[in-house]
């Protein structure tokens, strides 16, 4: 697992594992570790473990095992508010019978803090959302988009250190999603405040943080910057859940180097970069990217290896055409193209080639 | 769409396709919308009408009316209105009296009477009853002496032809039973020479003739008849009179006027009946609940009494409503109170479980809805009573001596215990319901924003649990308000409720009319405090589910 | 012409007298009651015996006997009476007549004549207390109280509710003012033949809730008959008045350490009315039915099932023995001598007059 030490750890989890039941582990082994200032995204898909984890660091859940630490201290034994540690949830939790500026002030309340200052802060956290002139309306007669903002400033309004974000921007339509995100990252960059959030959406995941985890059966996968999550997935779990895939499946019969070579199980031979691969005979899946399949010959870079491939479906989708093939037994190999002037159409039925750099294509581990 | 709806520059109203304006088609077709759907409910709708509406508007309708007086002796009444209320009534109102009971017995309704007036003046039930009976010793020391001049003043027909139009009386004499009977119709110019007896005829043959359905033909008259016209002989001068039974009536002039004819005066006769009579009391009794409706049943329900002065309050040692008003909500607020207290915990834990679990427990909730009442309340009795469990227990743990056993039952203890423990159910399933509702998220939010778990109980988790609250306390307060079996039980003379007496005068002492007037009272109060919920809570704060 | 239609209408009459002679009957009567042994007592003695002369009828019970009067009065009301034959006491029964709600009768002509042909009015005497009123049975309201829980010295006469030095414990009356406020006066000094005379005044009234008010705080206050036999059967209370019915069942059939207090027992009754309004068919078939229900042989049965003494005179020698427990019921008849050496009869005509007024100062007595 990569770690970047616990010297300049802000937040670390160390050999945290969870279970309900007593019988299976939720969250198997956790080791993870996050400087200040650093915003971190967990993703994976449900059950994965990834809002345990998050839960354990709020102090919602208690680790079976291991131990949470914050600034270096562990928080195992610390309730929840004691933690000082700012959350926004995913349906907002916006106490419905509070005006949006007792909802913010509340946290400043419980703190003691005077009248004054609670107001001055109230103030200061609207406006950083641009939702000054609401706060004397009940949550119920905001949108969707402004109960976020609110739930949001009433997470930073006390100036926590670490925010956790569970899943909020799901209930929120796809255009203002965006801007939700764009918003949020700046908004934790420019405070400097560490953040976990916590998605099962990979386009915020990789558009918003600066690393992100994947999670899956309890394990981090990966923890990578998302070009590098992208570029050179770790598993084939990874490679499959960021982005579209496609993957052959084959047994390795040559490793030499950065290169290796792979029997497709029709026969065919294509070359790939091993990754977690490192025997002769192991069995792989090579995964290769949509975008990074050329069916243009013309443009087929020196060393590309070419594949027959029988076109079976042609979709139109605007800015690119997305084609759906037939590759070496694998009837679900798509490809992208972009729709530019000369870019060829495909016909359902046609038999074409099709080529790629072998360093685009990665063999895996197979499952 | 054509151009007609569509197009803004046209003045004057939008059209429909076919022309018409498009306001009017629209309200058309709405129209059609509400009627189908009121035709939908239409069975609903007629049922709580009837079954619900109904009979509220009766009850409250009954809380003041009394038309009975009126109805019954309405001579009497008229008669009495001119009277001062000093001293005894003049004679006329006697003889009104005499003439409307006399007809009242015949029809069995004066009892009735009496036992109305019964509830404003101890003693006039026997009173009437009496009088029924006596009445006819009056007009029978006339009936008696006519009877003795000439048979025929005992006989049917004599009177017929006296008193009846001829064309009736052949028609009468056509009759036979299951026909329709001729009307009765008086004798031209009969009432001109003996006014009161042909008023008291004609209310004796009409009466045979619709309530017995027999014929006047073969009646003989009753006594009243008798008395009337010895009024009308002593009063006029009948030396001129030429028609049918001219004889017979000139004889009975005369022996009217002969100095022997024994007579009695209405106050006599009535005096005979009973000496009741004649003390005012009755007679102003009569006059203050003469008119049609009356505000006594709602003084009665507030410890007053009508007197010919105004209303004013009944003496101190017949004082019980307003203290039983008073104590009935007192000990409902208690019982809410105490369901709050109970039920909220229980509430809280159902809601917070997972849904199988609560679900069991559920059913532990609801278990005792599906045991009777009264057996559930006797349970009770077994617990609380001084040789029941509770003592036992505490006497054999020593805590309490075993001659100074608590008095837990028969007192506002034990109907406190028993009815919130009956009523708790209906307490805890609002509550639960809207617990449930609440998501856990608002707990963690107020935790992660720094609460401790009071603060985040009672800042953030209660004020989003007080619309169960609110709609738990409003059943629990509402049903208790109106309990009657359970405080009967086990309520002593100290936990008995306003509704026990309410079901004592409906079903016991059956002063219908005092009964609809408390229970309005009830149901005002009920109301009041509803309007004082909604304006100090607000009534969208309550949840039922 | 003339003769033709005078024969016409003479054998329409013919008609309508046959008619008359066997009249319809209803084949189903609904007969309402207490419920329990009271009338179960009822069942065996008229109801069974009936139904065996006339298998074609059917006989429901409704356990209604309680709230007849209210019910009664709502049927009316409604214009739909369901009942055919109602039981209920005395008291009740005057209130039905007054109200218009029951038959009022001719004994002579409705009853059966006693065996020895004593007529009907003659055989129930007083018992007819009022028009409307067919009496079956007496019972009475007495006092019953726990052989092991009053010492050596059991209670001998009714004073012994007020006497607290001597039987301390609580004692349960009926909560409501009659037999109460008879007893109390009686107590406090007021001779037997006085008591209605000073409980109409407003000064007696007073007296006699003086005297209660002595024991209030020792009083359980019942208003259903079973009460009583419960309380003395936990020991709740070592004394309490309920209906000589009642405490038979408690001493003899249960056999609990409860003993009968017979002295200053209230006799009541107990009988039928018919209601108002019956149609033709259902009237006939209760008249058959009260004809030979209420007859010498038939009150007498009743007494084999339960401990209250039948109307007539003529039934009295007929009383033999329970049915199960094959016991002589004449010793525990309330109208036995030995049991009536000192009674008081319910003033009926008192209490339809006073039972509002004085009702009221009770419950205000009994709230504060």
């Amino acid at each position: 697992m990569p770690d970047t030490g616990t010297s300049d750890a802000f937040v670390a989890f160390e050999r945290v594992q969870k279970s309900y039941d007593g019988e299976t582990l939720v969250v198997k082994d956790l080791n993870l570790t996050l400087p200040k200032g650093e915003f971190l995204t967990m993703l994976g898909p449900s059950g994965s473990g990834k809002t345990t984890c998050l839960m354990m660091l709020a102090g919602f859940e208690t680790a079976t095992h291991g131990e949470i630490k914050l600034d270096g201290v562990s928080i195992n034994n610390i309730p929840p508010h004691k933690r000082g540690i700012g959350m926004v949830f995913q349906n907002y939790a916006l106490f419905p019978h509070m005006t949006v500026a007792e909802n913010l002030a509340f946290p400043l309340e419980v703190r003691k803090i005077g009248k004054s200052e609670r107001e001055k802060k109230v103030k200061r956290a609207l406006d950083m959302v641009e939702m000054g002139a609401f706060g004397g309306r009940r949550p119920a007669q905001l949108s969707g988009g402004q109960q976020q903002r609110i739930a949001l400033a009433r997470a930073l309004v006390f100036e926590p250190e670490l925010v956790l974000m569970d899943e909020p921007l799901g209930a929120l339509d796809k255009q203002l999603r965006e801007k939700m995100q764009f918003e949020i990252t700046n908004l934790a960059h420019s405070l400097g405040i560490t953040t976990v959030y916590v998605t099962h959406d990979q386009t915020e995941a990789l558009t918003m943080s600066d690393r992100v985890a994947v999670f899956n059966d309890g394990r981090i996968q990966q923890l990578a910057p998302p070009d590098e999550l992208y570029e050179a997935p770790q598993n084939s779990f990874v490679a499959q859940f960021i982005g579209e895939n496609n993957t052959l499946e084959g047994v390795v019969t040559e490793v030499k180097g950065d290169v290796c070579t792979v029997k497709l199980d029709d026969g065919e031979i294509i070359e790939a970069q091993p990754v977690n691969v490192s025997k002769v005979g192991e069995r792989t899946r090579v995964s290769i990217r949509p975008e990074r399949v050329e069916v243009n010959k013309e443009r087929l870079q020196e060393g590309a290896h070419t594949l027959k491939a029988k076109v079976l479906e042609f979709i139109y989708m605007g800015d690119i055409f997305r084609t759906r093939l037939s590759v070496a037994g694998n009837n679900d190999f798509v490809i992208k193209t972009r729709n530019a002037p000369d870019q060829i159409r495909l016909k359902p039925g046609e038999e074409i080639e099709i080529g790629w750099l072998p360093q685009d294509c990665r063999a895996l581990d197979a499952p | 769409m054509t151009d007609a709806t569509g197009d803004g520059s046209q003045s004057g109203p939008m059209l429909a396709a076919d022309g018409t304006p498009l306001k009017k088609s629209l309200a058309r077709a709405l129209r059609m919308q509400k009627m189908r759907a009121l035709m939908l409910i239409a069975p609903l709708l007629l049922f709580v009408l009837v079954t619900f509406i109904a009979p509220i508007a009766d009850m409250l309708f009954r809380s003041v009316e009394n038309q009975i007086v009126s109805d019954t002796i309405p001579n009497t009444t008229a008669v009495l209105e001119e009277w001062d209320g000093e001293g005894l009534p003049p004679e006329a109102a006697f003889e009104a009296a005499y003439y409307d009971i006399f007809l009242a017995a015949e029809r069995k309704e004066h009892t009735k009477l009496g036992t109305r007036l019964n509830y404003e003046l101890t003693g006039a039930s026997s009173l009437f009853r009496k009088s029924g009976r006596g009445l006819d010793d009056i007009g029978e020391v006339y009936q008696d002496q006519f009877k003795d001049l000439d048979r025929d003043w005992d006989e049917a027909e004599p009177w017929a032809e006296l008193m009846g139009d001829p064309a009736w009386l052949s028609a009468q004499a056509a009759w036979t039973k299951g026909e329709r009977q001729p009307a009765f119709a008086l004798r031209d110019g009969v009432s001109d020479i003996l006014p009161k007896t042909a008023r008291e005829y004609a209310v004796f043959a009409r009466y045979q003739q619709t309530e017995e359905n027999k014929s006047p033909l073969k009646e003989e008259p009753w006594t009243a008849v008798h008395t009337a016209l010895y009024e009308d002989l002593k009063a006029g001068d009948l030396s001129g009179y030429t028609g049918p039974r001219a004889e017979m009536l000139k004889a009975a002039d005369a022996l009217v006027d002969s100095p022997d004819f024994e007579t009695i005066t209405f106050q006599a006769g009535f005096e005979d009946i009973d000496e009741d009579w004649l003390a005012p009391d009755i007679w102003r009794t009569i006059k203050l609940y003469s008119s049609s409706y009356t505000s006594g049943y709602f003084l009665n329900s507030v410890d007053m009494q009508l007197t010919p002065d105004g209303p004013e309050a009944r003496p101190e040692n017949e004082r019980i409503y307003m203290l039983l008003f008073q104590r009935t909500l007192f000990m409902s607020l208690v019982i809410t109170f105490s369901c709050i207290l109970l039920g909220y915990p229980v509430a809280y834990i159902l809601s917070n479980l997972p849904s199988r679990t609560a679900n069991l427990l559920m059913i532990l909730v609801l278990l005792p809805f599906w045991t009777s009442l009264l057996v559930r309340t006797s349970a009770w009795k077994v617990m609380l009573q001084q040789q029941g469990v509770i003592n036992d227990v505490l006497v054999w743990l020593g805590l309490v001596a075993d001659d100074a056993r608590l008095a837990m039952i028969n007192n506002q203890f034990g109907t406190i215990v028993a009815m919130t423990h009956i009523l708790l159910p209906f307490m805890i399933l609002p509550m639960f319901s809207v617990m449930s509702t609440i998501p856990h998220s608002y707990v963690r939010a107020a935790k992660s924003l720094g609460a401790t778990n009071w603060t985040t109980f009672w800042r953030v988790y209660f004020p989003q649990s007080v619309p169960g609250i609110g709609a738990g306390s409003i059943l629990v307060f509402i049903l208790s308000i109106g309990y009657y079996i359970t405080p009967e039980i086990v309520g002593g003379t100290t936990g008995t409720f306003i509704s026990n007496r309410i079901a004592y005068h409906i079903s016991s002492s059956l002063n219908w009319g005092l009964a609809a007037a408390l229970g309005a009272i009830l149901l005002a109060v009920v109301l009041l405090l509803y309007w004082a919920y909604d304006k100090i809570v607000g009534i969208d704060n309550v949840k039922l589910g | 012409m003339k003769l033709t239609k005078t024969l016409l209408a003479s054998t329409a009459l013919t008609v309508a007298a046959g008619a008359v002679a066997a009249q319809d009957m209803t084949d189903s009567m609904t007969l309402v009651s207490w419920g329990g042994a009271y009338q179960r007592s009822q069942d065996e003695a008229y109801a069974k015996p009936y139904i065996a002369m006339h298998p074609e009828v059917s006989v429901s019970w409704d356990e209604s006997s309680n709230e007849a009067v209210a019910k009664l009065r709502a049927m009316n009301e409604a214009g739909n009476i369901t009942w055919d034959l109602v039981d209920v006491v005395a008291a009740d029964a005057m209130r039905l007549c007054d109200e218009g709600l029951a038959m009022e009768y001719d004994p002579d002509e409705l009853l059966a004549p006693a065996p020895d042909g004593t007529s009907a009015s003659d055989d129930f005497g007083d018992m007819i207390v009022s028009d409307c009123f067919i009496p079956q049975i007496v019972y009475s309201t007495t006092v019953g109280y726990r052989t092991d829980l009053v010492g050596d010295t059991p209670p001998t006469d009714i004073c012994a509710i007020f006497d607290l030095d001597a039987y301390p414990g609580k004692r349960s009356l009926e909560k409501r003012p009659i037999n109460n406020m008879e007893w109390a006066l009686y107590c406090d000094g007021v001779a037997k033949d006085d008591i209605y005379d000073v409980l109409e005044t407003p000064e007696g009234q007073d007296q006699a809730l003086a005297k209660l008010d002595t024991i209030k705080d020792s009083v359980v206050w019942w208003s259903a008959g079973a009460d009583t036999p419960q309380l003395l059967a936990d020991g709740e209370v070592i004394m309490g008045s309920t209906y000589n019915g009642r405490l038979f069942s408690v001493i003899e059939e249960q056999k609990q350490p409860v003993a009968m207090l017979w002295d200053m027992q209230v006799f009541d009754l107990d009988g039928w009315i018919i209601p108002t309004g019956l149609s033709d068919e259902a009237l006939a078939r209760v008249k058959d039915f009260v004809y030979f229900a209420t007859d010498t042989q038939r009150l007498a049965d009743q007494a084999k099932y339960i401990s209250y003494g039948p109307a007539r005179v003529s039934s009295a020698p007929l009383v033999g023995q329970h049915e199960e427990l094959g016991i002589d019921m004449a010793p525990h008849m309330p109208t036995d001598p030995e049991n009536a050496s000192n009674t008081l009869l319910y003033n009926y005509e008192f209490w339809a007059d006073y039972r509002d007024d004085i009702d009221a100062k009770f419950q205000a007595w009994l709230a504060q």
